[in-house]
């Protein structure tokens, strides 16, 4: 219990810091309104706008009312179409977790048997086989390999759709996309993990009693080895939200990835400001859980604290 | 000094005897760098300069001309004379921001080392918060904010990866201090500097460089991913991830804008990949 206490009040501090971080970066970038105004607007205009914004108040009192704001949900509005950016992110989300959750599904259905099973025939061809995919899977970015997809099987073969967000034809590259680097990393975590589990004498002495190997695979070696695998899941986890950046923007899919990329280019800073916190959120929720995950599987955790 | 050197000797010895795939990915890597060294010499056309009449041609092999080998893009620039400079600013930045990270990681590493208490502290929570959001996330902030340019931009990149650093520096800088070398040549009236730099510095170096061999291919993912969305080296400037995301518009006619780069890229992290796999096992001192 103390050992997610400490990890609590460790996170707590990771989003004190981010919202800070947000906050200085925002003020120190120059004056908000001479970047949407132009500067040859009249003073009165822009005068206005920072008592609009309260930018004319002293940088303590700005800093307090921006936490007070935020612990209140209050997220500020898009400075270009004056809709409340968290309501905007919000709105993004059920497109991204359209593409995200399949291609979480895939790689944990794809990562992790193709791991265990390269463990198991260590240093055969299938072993050589599966790692040469995961090496080739996790050294290609993903907006290469949804071009080069998108140049297959949308362009010559015509069989998909190239982009856009209409049917669930349209979601099939890009989950696709995402999950395969996903399923690299994952099943490199899970071969190695499984190598380091499978060396032990009680894998052997369980063999030894003539249990079936996948008996001894799933009651005895993946139990032992989950908390890397886990980890990495926490990881992906988080990235649910936040990970399709390149992704949507390579198949024009309308999630929180692009429009954090659109607001980038627009500077709208209170729709990017509200994205990063969310996506801290998610980040450090997800890593709470796998903790306490870990604490669950693990006694070695509960009893060294 | 002896460890390091040791461990490059046994290192140039296995060069030899290296895996043929392995010896491929360094090959190839040799002739990017190359490339990136001679890239003035190299390029048959200024990178920016137009040939309205020859536009959209495709490479030699697919009914081009051999005037332009790679072929054309839209405005009629040579494929070729871009994708060199591309080579060489994409290296550049990934060098550079290597170099970056590292620096400030083994700085903020020594630092907590050395003072230990409230420094530490505050280190390592700024590694917390660094290795709590993807960096991706941080990058575009910033760059909503400030805006881009070049300097600006190798220095952000050059954000990225520094706690892991700055982790291995302090766990391993602690434990040397342990050691009794460098209470031997603190008696010897050496200076704090002397005794971090020229003497715990060539032990740590090792795991150092393997923290970097993994830096470095994600700088290059990560600049390439952010110059694709438009968002990281600008124009008239180029890079491969900025050749691919502008060739994503002519996809259908002139495929080839894309392919280029899209293969260099691809080849250069593998390439990066398994080479640094294999220097990892070799001088990764806890696999041994």
């Amino acid at each position: 219990m103390n050992y997610l206490l400490t990890r609590g009040a460790r996170s707590g501090l990771t989003v004190l810091l981010v919202v800070t971080f947000t906050f200085f970066i925002l003020r120190m970038s120059g004056d908000p309104a001479m970047m949407i105004l132009s500067a040859d607007a009249p003073p009165e205009a822009i005068e206005a706008f920072r008592q609009n914004w309260g930018l004319d108040a002293p940088l303590s009192h700005q800093y307090f009312g921006y936490l007070g704001n935020i612990l209140a949900g209050n997220f500020g509005v898009s400075m270009r179409n004056g809709a409340s950016a968290m309501s905007l992110v919000l709105e993004a989300i059920p497109a991204t977790l359209a593409i995200t959750l399949p291609a979480f599904a895939l790689k944990l259905l794809l990562g992790i048997p193709a791991g265990i099973f390269a463990a198991f025939h260590r240093n055969t061809w299938i072993d050589r086989l599966i790692m040469s995919f995961s090496v080739a899977g996790h050294s290609m970015p993903s907006f290469v390999l949804g071009v080069l997809l998108v140049l297959i099987f949308a362009v010559s073969l015509g069989w998909l759709p190239s982009g856009g967000y209409a049917s669930w034809g349209h979601a099939i590259l890009p989950i696709i996309t995402l999950a395969i680097g996903g399923a690299a990393v994952l099943a490199r975590y899970t071969r190695s993990a499984m190598l380091e589990v499978l060396g032990q004498p009680y894998i052997r002495a369980a063999s030894a009693k003539g249990l079936s190997w996948h008996l001894v695979v799933i009651r005895h070696a993946l139990p032992n080895a989950a908390a890397p695998i886990l980890t990495i899941m926490g990881l992906m986890l988080g990235a649910l939200i936040a990970g399709a950046v390149v992704v949507e923007s390579v198949f024009s899919w309308p999630g929180v990835g692009r429009l954090i990329v659109s607001a980038v280019g627009n500077r709208d800073l209170a729709v990017v400001q509200a994205a990063l916190l969310l996506v801290t959120f998610s980040m450090v929720g997800a890593n709470l859980l796998v903790d306490a995950l870990n604490v669950m599987i693990d006694p070695k955790i509960r009893s060294s604290k | 000094m002896t460890t390091l050197t040791l461990k490059l000797s046994t290192l140039r010895g296995n060069l030899v005897r290296c895996p043929t795939i392995v010896l491929i990915g360094w090959i190839w890597l040799a002739i990017m760098l190359l490339i990136a060294l001679f890239a003035e010499v190299l390029t048959p056309y200024v990178y920016t300069a137009l040939d309205l009449s020859a536009r959209l041609q495709p490479p030699v092999g697919f009914g081009g001309q051999s005037n332009h080998l790679l072929g054309t893009d839209e405005l009629g620039r040579d494929v070729l004379s871009r994708l060199i400079t591309s080579i060489k600013m994409s290296l550049l930045i990934a060098f550079a921001s290597t170099l970056i990270s590292a620096t400030i990681g083994l700085t903020l590493g020594f630092l907590a080392a050395r003072f230990r208490g409230f420094v530490e502290q505050a280190v390592m929570v700024a590694i917390d918060f660094q290795a709590s959001i993807p960096f991706m996330l941080i990058a575009l902030a910033v760059l909503a904010f400030f805006g881009n340019t070049l300097v600006l931009f190798i220095c952000l990149m050059g954000c990225h990866g520094w706690e892991r650093t700055a982790r291995i520096t302090r766990n391993l800088t602690i434990s040397a201090v342990e050691q009794g070398y460098a209470n031997a040549v603190e008696a010897l009236g050496a200076s704090t500097w002397r005794i971090y730099f020229r003497h715990i510095l060539p032990n740590i170096a090792s795991t150092l460089i393997v923290s970097m061999t993994l830096t470095f291919p994600e700088v290059i993912l990560l600049e390439s991913g952010l110059s694709f969305l438009g968002l990281g080296v600008q124009a008239p400037l180029t890079s491969l991830g900025n050749m691919v995301g502008y060739g994503r518009e002519y996809l259908q006619s002139a495929p080839w804008i894309l392919l280029a780069p899209a293969s260099i890229i691809v080849l250069t992290t593998l390439s990066i990949s398994l080479v640094g796999d294999w220097v990892r096992d070799k001088l990764d001192p806890t696999l041994q």
